[in-house]
């Protein structure tokens, strides 16, 4: 008697092992699949002259999306350079002094930010900024990202902050070093590798980010190097290639869906190596 | 001998439980004192109160005087960054900040503290320090290592020269070795007789013995209040107070 339910215990333990160990490669498989479609489809188009040419008009063979890399590049660095500053010093609000309600109203405004559907952003920086200004603008793509960057970031680094156990303060604060020194030297520095992963991971998620440039950036054809105009951008550009009726454009709208995978992975793995714990 | 701490009446509370009631005291300059008693009869909580800790406990008040050197360590004119630059303090689990080398972590407390230094002179005040927390000749080779990669005794002898590098005029330890094993706890009562003299020292126990071995005089705890306190000598062999003697004999606690 007790010898079958010793054998279906047993059996049970190793069919959840299964189960468990299944749904977690169902996990991973997506990023698989769509590198290994994007790599067959996108390597026709995958040349040199992709990632330093302007686009060409349809039918003229060559061409590539230089612009929108780099556009790409200027709008997500121009939605850092005032997000990550912001971001951080709430996250550190919260996590080192937000006690009361009004603590409590920002963390849930940060979670209910981070709920919205990015269109939303886009259209929101269409009525504050293009309206206003009269013309798209790389302005006004960075500003519809930094909404969607900003939150994820705050309430990163307040739970990696969160993780910093009491007495690594108590012992700054028992030196007889200031209350914010403390945090930002001591309790910032411990935490560190865990708000620059999440930087970087907001970083990689605003990079792809197509709905909030729709209306804002815009995108354009050729080089364009004023913020207060549109800009292209690189989802910007596989969005308008691919909804073409073109069959070449089609083939550059994988290959630049190959780019930008290609660079949110590599933020990724830095993100990986950067925060690796030196031992 | 002059008193550095006069303590009058001191009762605390966290919320409605009250965990100090009435403590009155005296703690001599340059002198080792214990805090001893069962485990939950108030030390820790009272030691925190002389570097005021408890100024960020939520829920934490207290009633009574703290004179430090004569002045209310809750006046005005006392600033409890100062304060605990002067009464530095130690704790049970011992915690080098993570991700700072050995020699950032002694250093550390000097550069942050306003003080404008040369680096010849911090790497002067950091070797002083380990020198005097006697882990100098176990680390001068190692000393761009973490903190955390040194064993649990070496990274409590770390903690002491961390505070002692501020140069405060006293040293709180709260129950500094009840984490590590007895070679470890060997080494830092050594260290305890070898900075008394030059410093006021306060050490909670729950370890009778090491209180006899480190301590001129003994107070003795029991539910928050002040049983007894007296040359160590006279605590363990001739104690004024029956519970005293109760729980040196191993009656309760």
């Amino acid at each position: 008697m007790t010898g079958t339910i010793t054998f279906r215990r047993k059996a049970a333990d190793r069919v959840m092992k299964w189960v468990f160990y299944l749904c977690a490669l169902l996990v991973v498989l997506p990023l698989f699949l769509i590198f290994f479609d994007l790599v067959i489809k996108g390597a026709k188009e995958l040349r040199w002259s992709l990632l330093v040419d302007l686009p060409r008009p349809v039918g003229e063979p060559g061409g590539g999306i230089a612009n929108g890399i780099l556009g790409t590049i200027v709008i997500t660095l121009l939605t850092m350079t005032w997000s990550v500053p912001v971001a951080v010093m709430s996250g550190i609000y919260l996590a080192e002094y937000g006690r009361g309600k009004f603590a409590s109203a920002v963390r849930f405004a940060v979670d209910t930010l981070t709920g919205v559907p990015s269109i939303i952003m886009g259209i929101f920086a269409y009525i504050l900024l293009v309206l206003p200004m009269k013309r798209f603008s790389a302005w006004a793509g960075a500003a519809a990202l930094s909404m969607i960057f900003i939150p994820v970031v705050v309430r990163t680094t307040e739970d990696m902050l969160r993780t910093v156990p009491m007495m690594v303060r108590e012992a700054a604060l028992a030196l007889g070093i200031a209350q914010w020194k403390t945090t930002l030297r001591i309790t910032v520095r411990t935490a560190w590798p865990g708000i620059l992963t999440g930087i970087l991971l907001a970083m990689s998620r605003i990079i792809g980010e197509t709905a909030p440039l729709l209306f804002t950036a815009l995108g354009n054809q050729f080089w364009q190097s004023h913020l207060d105009q549109p800009m292209a951008a690189v989802p910007l550009q596989v969005f308008t290639y691919a909804i073409s009726p073109y069959e070449d454009w089609h083939d550059k709208a994988w290959a630049g869906a190959l780019v930008l995978i290609t660079m949110v992975l590599l933020i990724n793995i830095a993100a990986r190596v950067l925060t690796r714990e030196k031992r | 001998m002059a008193n550095v701490f006069e303590i009058h009446d001191l009762s605390g509370w966290f919320g409605e439980n009250q965990v100090l009631k009435k403590i009155r005291m005296g703690i001599g300059k340059n002198s080792v004192t214990s805090v001893m008693g069962p485990s939950g009869c108030g030390k820790s909580t009272f030691i925190r109160c002389l570097n005021r800790m408890h100024d960020m406990t939520p829920g934490f008040r207290m009633s009574g005087e703290i004179l430090l050197d004569g002045t209310n360590i809750h006046s005005e004119k006392i600033d409890p960054v100062y304060l605990r630059r002067r009464v530095g303090m130690v704790f049970q689990q011992p915690n080098p900040f993570p991700r700072m080398s050995v020699f950032e972590n002694v250093a550390v407390g000097l550069k942050l503290n306003g003080k404008t230094l040369s680096r010849g002179d911090i790497a002067e005040r950091v070797e002083r320090s380990l020198v005097m927390a006697a882990l100098w000749n176990e680390v001068k080779d190692h000393l761009r290592l973490p903190g955390t990669s040194l064993s649990g005794g070496q990274q409590q002898r770390l903690c002491i020269a961390r505070a002692l590098a501020v140069e405060p005029e006293v040293l709180l330890m709260d129950e500094p070795c009840s984490a590590l094993d007895p070679m470890s706890t060997a080494k830092i009562e050594e260290l305890i007789e070898d900075l008394s003299g030059k410093y006021t020292i306060v050490v909670v126990t729950h370890n009778m013995q090491q209180a006899a071995r480190i301590s001129d005089q003994v107070a003795f705890f029991l539910m928050g209040e002040l049983i007894e306190m007296d040359k160590s000598g006279k605590i363990f062999t001739n104690p004024s107070d029956k519970r005293t003697e109760q729980y040196i004999t191993g009656r309760f606690g």
